[in-house]
């Protein structure tokens, strides 16, 4: 460019000072093509120069001439010299000018160069704007370079002939014709230069390929460089003309041939998602004139579902109107994916850190509640704790001497701290299961006789006329392993519950086995020998008039079982005897199996009104106020029930009729152990023999006899401490009675941990057995011990007195002091269960087993205090043989030293026995 | 010497020894146990106590001498030490007798060594204790005095 615009100024000099010397048509043309403007004032300058030149020339020749043809020219010479000194230096002056005003155009020839570049770079620079992009055949035109400039080798100057002689004379015309001679002398010399020149470009030009060849090269080679760049390139471009058809198209992957899509538009091309939105996108910048980008997702048969970028540009005419669109496509499917995974990984991170924020959240509202749960569990224990010596305070204060109206204060309170227990008692139960600290023992059982034992307890506090039954289906195992204590606890409690809403029928309990799970688990082997079921209850069967004198108050049940372990019924040993050794010998080796045993809990009672069903199990719930008016109570008792039973792996269900009954069902299962476990228990069939009967029973039932004396007993089911051992009592006499040799059990599991018979300073007191005294939970061996000592070394007298008032009693039925009613149900009991033999020996026998004299001679000091005679023996050995000699009610040992020390015991055949806690 | 001021060192004596934990409430159980048809009971199973701990000991001693210590054996005898320890009420050897049992479970000879060491001083130490409390009750009785009742003193 910058090149042309010089020759432009140039040639326009010359073509002034010699318009023939130059071809007429090139002017023109090379002005057309470059389109260059002329600057004005280039043209103001060239004038000032001409002027300027014209003098100085001329007048030089006229001096010459002066000094040769006049004489007058000497001085004229001078003075010419003078002047032509003085033009001389006005030239010098002028020349200067002039190269100033020369050097100064070219400045700004350069700097209007550098400012055509700038702004021709700035074009091309820019991308989609609306100028028009120039093309890159017009970038090529660096083969114009090569082509020779023209006419800057020489300068010519015009020169106009001037003389001074007078016009028309022959001086004047002989100066003329030798004037114009030089000039055509010089005309010549031109042109003879002129056509050298012409001869060498046009030598030149020969030289030179033409400028189409150069250009289809060149556009070869831009050809080529395309396709370089762009075969791999995932893009596809073309042109479409106004109406959208292609007129071009170049495409990397073409899948259709060229007269398939020029002349047609996307529509007709295509078919599926994206093709008409893209040919809208067209139109719009057709419509629009202006170029736009945007991401369009195809799904067409052709090429699958793919996502194109595509910019549309619209194309002009030279008039500015659009006559088409020239667009481009990049195939981004990948990107997009990319994009769209990453953004759904974002989102996903997001609603983690959300989850993650709100499951923190709740693991501390987890926490906290956890606290707040564990806080409640040991604040009740710190609320029990003094309750229960408020409890057992009064409860000592009960056996002293009162006239009526204290008692009944007593009882009162009593009753009353045993309703705060029990409340107690049941929220720490609860905040335990709830906080996971509750742990399940697997203890083995009968479930019969949980039933049973259930059953009479609750018979025992009855005080209205209800029919209480259990019936155990045949195929339900006598022993399982389980968490009796809870087992019996849901037990209690859903009787409990029967029993407080039903006001006439019955309450009972079914107990069956579930088939889903593997059946085959039949007769349960025996494990524990200790066969604590009672004779009283199965004679309180038969004659039917027996009431137990326990409840489920807190030390009631305990000592019904203490005093159940202790007693053992004359045996039946024919039939179950072979069922036994048959179980043995199937199933000596089986592993442990799993049955289900499903419990249902009926009455005839109430019912639930279906509304209350579902919150049934919620705490502090109950089917309606009224009801909680009515009948009292926490509400608390079916959610311990619930959590308990599924604690245990089961689930627990009601079903009720309204003023027909319910029926709460709780499916469990229960470990069924194998007989293969000789070692740590002696374990004998002959035991089994006796209590046959009792195992496999299947029905029992407990009528409401002696309500009459029953209604009229006080309402408070405490029993005083005093009859607690006499209720003791009379099944330990009763087992004096068992021929000697047969094996019995021994109510060991008191005194199990016993180290050293001792007796506590705070509980030395024969006669105050603690009411909370539990296996579980009391640890303190001495405690148990002196609990055991207590129960069975009651002083004599205290024994016959209490005889005596039995004796009274039982002819009085109608007494309402509670205290007798107990004692007159104990009465009972005793007669129903011992019969005769209840006179054979009034006095309990004890033996020792120890080896260290300290302790012998303290112990029998000690039990000499309680007027009681000890047999002592120093070994195990010596132990058996006492045992087999004579039967004692009591064995005080140390179980689990005997059991390292002398193993022997243990392992030999024989009938000693031992019950572990 | 005076009763009175026989009785009431006896007194503080007796304190002291629960004070210092030589005794626990057993003893008093003991004191208890003993009446006018019995009147040598707390001393004939005291001086029991100490011959059979005085057996123990050596069996110990032996025990620990042998190359192979029985483990089973030391248990057996200080479980018997710790009963009838307990027994008399002589709560520093039961204490220690705890110790030692837990070291045996872990067969930790240099604890059972130390241990053993201490209740050998525990013993001669408590037997020393009760010796001397004897004594003042032979002097008090010797005076024409009776032994106070030990439940007045707490």
């Amino acid at each position: 460019m910058v090149c042309e615009m010089e020759n432009g100024v140039i040639e326009d000099m010359d073509i002034e000072a010699v318009p023939s010397m130059w071809p007429e048509d090139v002017g023109p043309d090379v002005r057309k093509q470059f389109n260059v403007e002329r600057p004005g004032a280039d043209q103001d300058m060239l004038e000032e120069v001409n002027i300027i030149e014209e003098p100085t020339i001329v007048d030089f020749k006229r001096l010459i001439e002066l000094t040769n043809y006049t004489e007058k020219g000497s001085s004229q010479l001078q003075y010419l010299a003078k002047q032509w000194e003085y033009k001389q230096a006005n030239a010098v002056r002028l020349l200067k000018e002039e190269l100033d005003i020369l050097s100064k155009q070219r400045k700004e020839v350069e700097l209007k160069k550098l400012k055509i570049l700038e702004e021709h770079l700035f074009e091309e620079e820019r991308y989609a704007g609306d100028k028009r992009p120039i093309s890159i055949l017009e970038e090529s035109c660096d083969i114009w370079q090569d082509i020779p400039r023209r006419k800057t080798d020489f300068v010519f100057q015009s020169k106009r002939v001037e003389i001074d002689a007078e016009y028309d004379t022959v001086t004047y015309w002989k100066q003329r014709a030798m004037d114009l001679e030089k000039l055509l002398e010089a005309s010549l010399q031109r042109e003879q230069m002129l056509a050298e020149k012409l001869k060498e470009n046009i030598k030149n030009i020969e030289k030179q390929s033409s400028p189409v060849e150069e250009l289809s090269q060149i556009l070869k080679r831009a050809d080529n460089f395309l396709h370089f760049v762009l075969q791999n390139a995932p893009v596809v471009f073309g042109h479409q003309d106004k109406e959208l058809r292609y007129r071009f198209i170049y495409n990397h992957f073409p899948s259709l041939q060229e007269e398939d899509i020029i002349g047609r538009t996307d529509v007709e091309i295509f078919s599926g998602a994206g093709v008409k939105e893209s040919q809208d996108f067209k139109k719009e910048v057709l419509e629009k004139g202006l170029p736009a980008k945007r991401e369009i997702q195809f799904d067409t048969e052709l090429f699958g579902l793919k996502t194109f970028l595509i910019y549309v540009e619209p194309v002009f005419s030279k008039a500015g109107e659009t006559i088409g669109i020239n667009y481009m496509g990049m195939d981004i499917t990948d990107q997009v994916k990319k994009r769209e995974k990453m953004a759904k990984l974002r989102e996903e991170i997001a609603v983690q850190k959300a989850k993650e924020s709100e499951l923190n959240k709740t693991i501390h509202i987890t926490e906290e509640t956890m606290r707040a749960k564990q806080m409640l569990a040991t604040m009740s224990h710190e609320i029990r704790s003094p309750l229960s010596g408020v409890v057992s305070m009064a409860e000592i204060l009960s056996t002293t001497k009162l006239d009526r109206e204290q008692r009944h204060l007593l009882d009162v309170m009593l009753s009353s701290g045993d309703l705060v227990l029990q409340l107690i008692n049941d929220i720490l139960d609860l905040s335990k299961v709830e906080s996971g600290v509750m742990k399940l023992e697997a203890t083995k059982f009968r479930p019969r006789e949980v039933v049973k034992h259930v059953l009479q307890t609750a018979a025992a506090s009855l005080r209205k006329f209800l029919v209480l039954e259990g019936r155990i289906a045949d195929d339900v195992p006598i022993e399982v392993i389980g968490d009796v204590l809870r087992i019996r606890q849901i037990l209690t409690n859903l009787i409990s519950n029967a029993i407080k809403f039903t006001h006439q029928g019955k309450v009972g309990i079914n107990l069956y086995v579930l088939p889903y799970p593997p059946i085959g688990t039949g007769e349960e082997c025996h494990k524990k020998s200790t066969a604590d079921n009672s004779t009283v209850s199965i004679n309180s069967l038969q004659d039917g008039t027996c009431l137990l004198p326990s409840q489920n108050g807190l030390c009631g049940q305990k000592h019904s079982d203490i005093n159940h372990l202790n007693c053992d019924g004359p045996g039946t040993p024919s039939k179950s005897e072979t069922t036994m050794n048959g179980n043995r010998e199937n199933k000596s080796c089986s592993p442990e199996t799993t049955v289900w045993i499903r419990c249902d809990v009926y009455d005839t009672g109430i019912g639930i009104p279906e509304n209350a069903l579902p919150t049934l199990f919620k705490r502090y719930m109950q089917a309606s106020a009224d009801h909680a008016r009515k009948y009292g109570g926490t509400g608390l008792g079916l959610a311990i029930c619930k959590q308990l039973v599924e604690l245990m792996g089961g689930h627990l269900t009601v079903s009720s009729r309204e003023n027909h009954g319910s029926t709460f069902t709780f499916v469990l299962p229960y470990k069924v152990s194998s007989s293969c476990s000789p070692s740590d228990d002696s374990d004998e069939i002959s035991d089994d023999e006796s209590t046959n009967d009792e195992m496999t029973e299947g029905f029992f039932q407990f009528q409401p006899h002696s309500f009459s004396t029953l209604s009229s007993s006080n309402g408070s089911t405490r029993i005083p401490n005093s009859l607690l051992h006499t209720t003791g009592y009379p099944t330990s006499t009763k087992l004096n009675g068992l021929t000697e040799g047969v094996p019995y059990p021994i109510p060991l599991n008191n005194i199990a941990n016993a180290d050293v018979v001792t007796s506590s300073k705070s509980q030395c007191s024969s006669s105050h057995v603690n009411p909370n005294l539990d296996n579980q939970n009391q640890p303190d061996t001495n405690a148990r011990l002196q609990n055991v000592g207590g129960v069975n070394s009651l002083p004599k007298l205290e024994t016959t007195k209490l005889e005596d008032r039995l004796e009274k009693q039982s002819n009085k039925l109608q007494k309402t002091d509670q205290g007798k009613e107990r004692s007159e149900a104990s009465n009972h009991c005793r007669n129903s269960s011992s019969g005769p033999e209840v006179t054979l020996a009034l006095e309990p026998r004890i033996l020792l087993v120890e080896d260290n004299k300290t302790n012998i001679m303290v112990t029998q000091s000690m039990m000499k205090k309680f007027g009681q005679k000890i047999d002592v023996v120093t070994n195990g050995i010596e132990a058996v043989r006492a045992v087999q000699r004579r039967s004692y009610d009591l064995i005080l040992m140390v179980c689990s030293f005997y059991k390292s020390r002398i193993p022997h015991v243990f392992n030999s055949k024989n009938s000693f026995q031992c019950s572990y806690g | 010497m005076e009763v009175g001021l026989m009785q009431r060192q006896w007194v503080d004596y007796t304190k002291s020894l629960f004070l210092e934990d030589f005794l626990d409430s057993q003893f008093i159980e003991l004191q208890k146990l003993q009446d006018e048809g019995n009147p040598d009971f707390i001393v004939e199973v005291v001086s029991l106590f100490f011959e059979d701990s005085e057996r123990l000991l050596n069996d110990l001693t032996a025990a620990f001498d042998q190359p192979d210590v029985d483990f089973q054996k030391v248990d057996g005898h200080v479980h018997q030490l710790k009963g009838s320890s307990s027994s008399i009420g002589a709560q520093r050897v039961k204490n220690v007798c705890i110790a030692m049992r837990s070291f045996c479970e872990e067969q930790n000879i240099d604890g059972c060594l130390r241990c053993l060491q201490q209740l050998k001083q525990e013993t001669c130490l408590v037997k020393n204790k009760l010796e001397n409390l004897f004594r003042m009750e032979q002097q008090i009785v010797a005076a024409g005095g009776s032994i106070p009742s030990t439940e007045l003193i707490f």
